[in-house]
């Protein structure tokens, strides 16, 4: 195990980690309750649906599957970067 | 053939499926029975895992309570998905890597304290138990539309056949038996709903048809549009606005999504895998699987609201549906025929009948309050059903072919046992593994603590039971959503402040957790069993948010205590270090 570069890889996990976690509450805590009213008013419909309403009902879990795929991605990319990856040779 | 046999026999198949898996990978040691030995791979982890979170209360009731409660519903949408975010950037991969097979155990080790495990076991019993209570309802609802009996009978199959199953196979039989009742049920969930979106808005994909437009008669209008016409001329709040403050809105979703960052068999479920990589791979298939039902559940919700209305509002009671008469032999609707004229008529909040007779809409509940009223023409309505049943409803209202009724069926059973299955054998493992055998008496033999297991099994299925028959709430997903209280206010800021603060105290872990959950419990049982009224919520906060609060006392409570505890011990402070190091995890159980 390469442990070369811990503090450098915490730092990188932690701020994307924040970031992530930004995006998530913007999306649902944000969009689809406490800005819903306003986002209903001044954003467009999608379809014949309220932009909030919608954000509500679909789009924020759509939202939340891309987060997943993105911290999946991303972390793996870091792990490799700091030596920590332990795909080789593996089926996973 | 009728519906009846058609049903029984794709009950009958998907059980001989499970069944027959479960049975070929009959558990033999202890550390396969917890964790199905390690080594599953991410994308039948993924599907297991999204199996065992759609339980009951995803299933069968939630589609019912986004058809009553409109925006108001979506508060499970975005809790139970948002949540799965959390536990899979905040939780999981550490949890594995630190690669114990409980959270109690974790816990005890973290907090380098037995009082530290036994408050983490209680917590689990706790949530564990209010989950399954919710699950058992699930279970009673469905058998008792199969069999025609009442919910309380249905209860009382459904608990023989959870117990006998979940004793059986243990994770390993559970793991596979997911994977196939993932399909069982994905396909159940989806495939009426392609027919009633095609009914209604002529668009094949549900999606697409909720935002489309409605053509089922009359002119094409916007869907939603129609939906909210409906609702309003009935007396009900907007189908898109919904009733809920903001302020609650915000508290239960905030709970909800905490909850699942903390829920123990779903933690658990990650023990399974591989490794880290592995874990948040798995973690994202198992969202994708989750997502396809949630998405699919807000369509259903409201289409199955526009054939309720259309159907039943209105029509005279011998002219009524066949389907009607069967969910009134179970009570699970019922008709009240109040004013004689043999129409049913189905009104919402601000309905009432003025003195001559008729049906009016009050402008708001206030305007509605000052109007002088008796008990009858205050609330018109003669129709009474419960959430749960929209989903079983839905499909009949719609004419969808007999044998995706019977897919239906199938997957409503399937959804109720695995999650009543998971919870049971989490609380079980609890009881066995961390109580008895970490703090009771360390000396059981393996057998020993399986035979432990079996019994906690067995009296929690009791209790479950019981309070299956009598639940604490009106509908399913609300009982559950107490169970994510419970954990959102204990084992959420517990485990978040152990992974990322390694000067946490045991002292200030174990202060937080009981607080957090103490305050948490004592509120719902107040206002849900000690007749507590509702004018009196704290800032206006129902039982099914007061997790938030919950939590950040957990979280307050914490912290003050740890600031003048002494630090964690230097290895309990190296190990949290090494936890964040994602390589290295080793095989899923090393005790």
């Amino acid at each position: 195990m390469d442990n070369s570069s811990p503090r450098s890889y915490r730092a990188a996990c932690l701020k994307l980690t924040l970031t992530l976690l930004g995006v998530w509450a913007f999306v649902s805590l944000g969009c689809s309750v406490l800005l819903r009213a306003w986002m209903d008013s001044n954003m467009p419909a999608v379809g014949h649906a309220p932009f909030g309403f919608w954000m509500a009902q679909q789009g924020s879990i759509i939202c939340f599957v891309a987060l997943l795929i993105v911290y999946a991605v991303v972390m793996k990319r870091l792990d490799t970067k700091h030596g920590y990856s332990e795909e080789q040779g593996a089926n996973g | 053939m009728n519906q009846d046999t058609l049903n029984y026999i794709f009950i009958g198949l998907s059980f001989a499926l499970y069944i027959g898996i479960a049975l070929k990978s009959r558990a033999s040691s202890t550390k396969e029975y917890y964790t199905a030995g390690g080594g599953v791979s991410p994308l039948a982890n993924g599907m297991a895992t999204a199996a065992d979170w759609m339980s009951a209360a995803t299933f069968i009731s939630m589609a019912g309570t986004l058809a009553i409660g409109g925006y108001a519903g979506s508060r499970f949408l975005m809790g139970w998905t948002g949540g799965f975010v959390l536990l899979t950037i905040l939780m999981v991969p550490y949890l594995r890597k630190f690669g114990k097979a409980t959270v109690p155990d974790f816990i005890g080790d973290r907090y380098y304290s037995k009082t530290a495990r036994f408050v983490a076991v209680l917590c689990a019993v706790f949530i564990c138990m209010t989950y399954i209570m919710g699950q058992m309802r699930g279970v009673g609802v469905v058998f008792s539309q199969l069999f025609g009996v009442s919910i309380g009978t249905g209860v009382l199959i459904g608990a023989l056949i959870v117990f006998f199953y979940a004793g059986m196979g243990g994770m390993k039989g559970i793991t596979y038996t997911q994977v196939a009742q993932y399909c069982v049920m994905a396909f159940a969930y989806t495939i009426p709903a392609f027919y009633i979106a095609i009914a209604l808005t002529g668009n094949f994909i549900p999606q697409l048809g909720f935002i489309g437009e409605y053509i089922a008669d009359g002119p094409p209008v916007p869907f939603l549009e129609k939906l909210n016409n409906i609702n309003q001329e009935l007396g009900f709040a907007q189908y898109t606005d919904g009733s809920l403050s903001m302020i609650d809105m915000f508290c239960i979703t905030t709970a909800l999504m905490c909850g699942t960052a903390g829920l123990p068999h779903v933690i658990v479920r990650f023990f399974t895998v591989k490794n880290v990589q592995a874990v948040r791979k798995s973690a994202c298939w198992t969202l994708g699987f989750i997502a396809v039902i949630y998405l699919t559940a807000p369509t259903i919700g409201a289409f199955s609201r526009v054939n309720l209305i259309n159907e039943l509002h209105g029509t005279r009671y011998e002219d009524a549906p066949e389907w009607l008469a069967q969910f009134e032999k179970t009570k699970q609707i019922t008709f009240n025929d109040k004013n004689g004229d043999d129409i049913i008529q189905y009104t919402g909040p601000l309905a009432y009948r003025t003195s001559d007779g008729n049906l009016a809409i009050a402008e708001s509940s206030a305007a509605k309050a000052t109007m002088d009223l008796s008990d009858d023409a205050s609330d018109p309505n003669e129709l009474e059903f419960g959430a749960d049943i929209m989903v079983m409803a839905n499909p009949y209202m719609a004419d969808v072919p007999p044998w995706a009724i019977a897919l239906l069926m199938a997957g409503c059973i399937a959804a109720a046992l695995s999650t009543a299955a998971g919870l049971l054998l989490v609380l079980s493992t609890s009881l066995s593994h961390d109580l008895m055998k970490k703090i009771i008496n360390p000396d059981i033999t393996d057998q020993q603590e399986v035979m432990w297991a079996r019994i906690a099994s067995f009296g929690s299925l009791v209790v479950a039971a019981y309070f299956g028959i009598n639940p604490p709430s009106a509908f399913i997903a609300k009982t559950v959503a107490f169970a994510f209280g419970l954990a959102a206010s204990s084992f959420f800021p517990t485990l978040l402040l152990g992974i990322f603060s390694k000067k946490m105290s045991r002292e200030g872990a174990i202060a937080g957790m009981v607080c957090g959950i103490g305050f948490t419990f004592g509120y719902i049982v107040y206002f849900q069993f000690l007749g507590g009224d509702a004018s009196n919520y704290l800032l206006g906060i129902s039982p099914e948010g007061i997790g938030t609060l919950g939590m950040l006392i957990n979280f307050a409570v914490a912290l003050f205590v740890n600031s003048f505890s002494p630090d964690p011990p230097a290895e309990v402070q190296a190990m949290v270090e090494q936890i964040h190091i994602p390589s290295g995890a080793g095989e899923a159980v090393d005790h």
